[in-house]
């Protein structure tokens, strides 16, 4: 790892409060992100998997200041995010983008591809001049392997991988540091997928992007990213580099996360079902470590105590009473 | 195999063509579409969305959209041909014969009903299952009733939801989306049809969720002989689910294999392209080879092999000549020119 954090998150908390009823004194809080630290440097990617409920999206949002966390630090290129204002928001807006899942929640329906890809160029003061702008967004398109052709039309013309390698194009059209991918091909074909991962991979590489990408499928987190963190109920539990995370998992729900994706290979028929029963809700959180009613090798201490995230081995971080403990057993 | 080879399949799709209505303009959807499959079988149907896998699959039960007519071909299941029937006949067969799981169980179950509730329905409309000595019909309407609780207890048993004599008395929103999917799983047993049919029914699922499904899926297959056409388009599903696969491109099918030939040698170049397409979670990072251009669109599909514009390994025949299937090797058929063709 080189250089200095791009991104530092620190102890990171956002609860949500929901309606305990109209008359109700009981404060009920969902606690979508409870306790986050992460780095990501510069020229990578972090890859930040779970499945629904983990609070992954929430993340993405406060990173990209879309939401305010209830505690917590994020400091972007040194700099604490939370106070900035005005200019310096401006600023931080065009250095972080962000780019969701869904292609037509993210496209006007009335306006063309091209104002659509102009109008953020203008707002956020990247050039002056209609036709600076046009080229810019003609030259971002071309990025994403799209026909100039596409900035005529309007978003219900074009196909839902078209629509979403526009929406990339967009956020790249600013000239981006950081990136928050969030789950930006689980709305698409897997060969509009191949398009678009291989894309990116290429942009990152020739436009020094940093990365962070969202997705609840491992398939693209272990083929994008070079640092790994599972989440699991608002907290991480696991991280480590991508390939030493999928080989050697240390906390039993990466473990059953990685057994759980069915093989493209018939001779290796793996589907285990190592994880019992479904996700908890945010609300009603396990006491003890969060992960253990779903268990298999839970013991006293898992219900008891909750692990912190700890360096199990050099650069290898979970949180669990027994790190290890499936992968050996799997063996 | 060699007894069940002598009966009649259960599904026998032939020449299946169907045109659809988009913006008052007929455009064929489907085009010659053909699929086999025997008692105890599971085949893996995969394509890309538009592909055409989802028309086959509700064609086969009568559930075709408004906008849809068949233009050619035949559908027997066991031996029976559904096409043409009235919508009384196919009403039956879909309760007699042929289940469909969808993928979203939440808009299939009644909100309103408790899960015992719905599957004892099933029970108490066909008196002959609660029976099976055949005297059902000189049960009393209480003792019916008895015996279609208790059957629909034991219908979530066999798709493994624990503690299912609480289940059954809830609702479908006090069950996660994992156990609502099994409990419309054990609907469409219930019947004990002799197809089932599975759309995408892990889509919507968590991975560690999916991964029980599909165990169980895999189970109950060996369990109560189930012969399944399974809809997907993870090829990863269908390399631990199915016997079996077809892959389906813009309204054809392209290939047949049994799946370990599929997975270890596909011929077609779209089959091929597919399979790398896909990343893959061992090994070292893979270069991932994206299929270049997109599927094309059904108002306006390149004439001869649809592949083309696509394909690789393009011939000077494919831009004319539709390619038919070839066999090219046992329980392979490949429609590509590569292969040659059958007149040869």
């Amino acid at each position: 790892m080189t250089g200095a954090p791009v991104l530092e998150v620190e102890r990171l908390i956002k609860h949500f409060p929901v309606g305990g009823g109209l008359l109700s004194r009981r404060k009920v809080v969902v606690r979508a992100v409870d306790g986050v630290d992460l780095q990501v440097r510069p020229g990578r990617t972090f890859g930040l998997v779970g499945e629904s409920g983990c609070g992954k999206s929430t993340i993405a949002m406060l990173l990209a200041k879309l939401l305010e966390p209830t505690a917590g630090r994020i400091r972007f290129d040194g700099r604490d995010v939370s106070g900035l204002r005005g200019a310096a928001l401006k600023e931080f807006r065009r250095r972080v983008q962000i780019v969701f899942q869904d292609p037509y929640g993210a496209l006007d329906p009335r306006q063309t591809i091209l104002s659509a890809l102009t109008e953020p160029l203008f707002t956020l003061g990247v050039v002056s001049g209609r036709a600076r702008a046009v080229e810019r967004a003609t030259e971002s398109i071309g990025l994403m392997g799209l026909d100039p052709e596409v900035l005529k039309r309007l978003p219900h013309e074009l196909s839902g991988g078209q629509r979403q390698r526009i929406v990339i194009a967009r956020a790249l059209a600013v000239a981006p540091q950081l990136l928050v991918l969030d789950e930006p091909t689980s709305s698409v074909d897997v060969s509009v997928q191949a398009q678009i991962l291989s894309r990116l991979e290429e942009l990152k590489a020739r436009q020094g992007l940093t990365y962070v990408l969202i997705s609840h499928n491992l398939v693209v987190v272990r083929y994008m990213s070079d640092v790994v963190a599972v989440m699991y109920l608002g907290r991480i539990v696991e991280m480590a580099e991508s390939a030493r995370l999928f080989a050697s998992p240390l906390h039993p729900y990466a473990a059953a996360l990685i057994s759980a994706i069915p093989v493209p290979d018939p001779e290796a028929r793996t589907v285990a079902a190592l994880a019992r029963g479904d996700v908890p809700s945010p609300v009603h959180m396990p006491a003890g470590c969060r992960y253990h009613p779903r268990c298999p090798y839970a013991e006293r201490v898992c219900r008891e105590a909750d692990p912190p995230l700890t360096e199990v081995q050099s650069g290898h971080h979970a949180a669990c009473h027994f790190p290890g403990v499936a992968f050996r057993q799997a063996r | 195999m060699a007894r069940r080879d002598r009966e009649p399949p259960v599904l026998e799709v032939r020449d299946l063509s169907l045109e659809l209505s988009i913006r008052g303009r007929w455009v064929r959807a489907l085009d010659g579409v053909s699929l086999t499959i025997h008692r105890g079988e599971a085949l893996g149907l995969v394509g890309e969305s538009g592909s055409g896998k989802s028309l086959t699959a509700l064609s086969v039960p009568g559930l075709l959209p408004d906008n849809a007519r068949v233009v050619g071909g035949s559908i027997r299941v066991m031996g029976e041909d559904t096409l043409g029937r009235s919508e009384r006949d196919l009403a039956a067969l879909r309760a007699r014969s042929v289940a469909f799981v969808f993928q979203n169980p939440t808009s299939y179950l009644n909100p309103m009903l408790t899960v015992g509730r719905q599957i004892a329905e099933v029970f108490e409309q066909s008196p002959e299952l609660l029976d099976a000595s055949g005297r059902a019909g000189a049960l009393s309407r209480g003792e019916r009733r008895r015996r279609a609780w208790l059957k629909s207890i034991e219908s979530l048993r066999l798709v493994r939801i624990p503690d299912p004599d609480r289940i059954v008395r809830q609702y479908p929103f006090e069950l996660s989306g994992g156990m609502q999917q099994r409990a419309v799983i054990a609907m469409a047993l219930a019947r004990r049809p002799h197809l089932v049919i599975a759309d995408e029914i892990t889509t919507a699922l968590d991975v560690t969720v999916q991964a029980q499904i599909l165990s169980l899926l895999s189970e109950l297959r060996r369990q109560i002989d189930m012969t399944l056409l399974l809809i997907t388009h993870d090829l990863g599903i269908v390399a631990q689910l199915a016997d079996r696969v077809a892959v389906m491109y813009a309204g054809s099918v392209v290939e047949s294999a049994d799946a370990r030939t599929f997975f270890r040698a596909a011929r077609h170049p779209y089959s091929q392209a597919l399979l790398q397409a896909v990343p893959t979670i061992h090994g070292d990072r893979t270069v991932l080879r994206p299929i270049p251009g997109t599927m094309p669109a059904l108002a306006a599909p390149p004439p001869g092999c649809r592949f083309h514009p696509r394909c690789p390994r393009v011939l000077e025949a494919c831009a004319r000549i539709k390619p038919e299937p070839v066999t090219t090797g046992p329980g392979q058929a490949v429609a590509c020119h590569l292969y040659g063709s059958p007149a040869e």
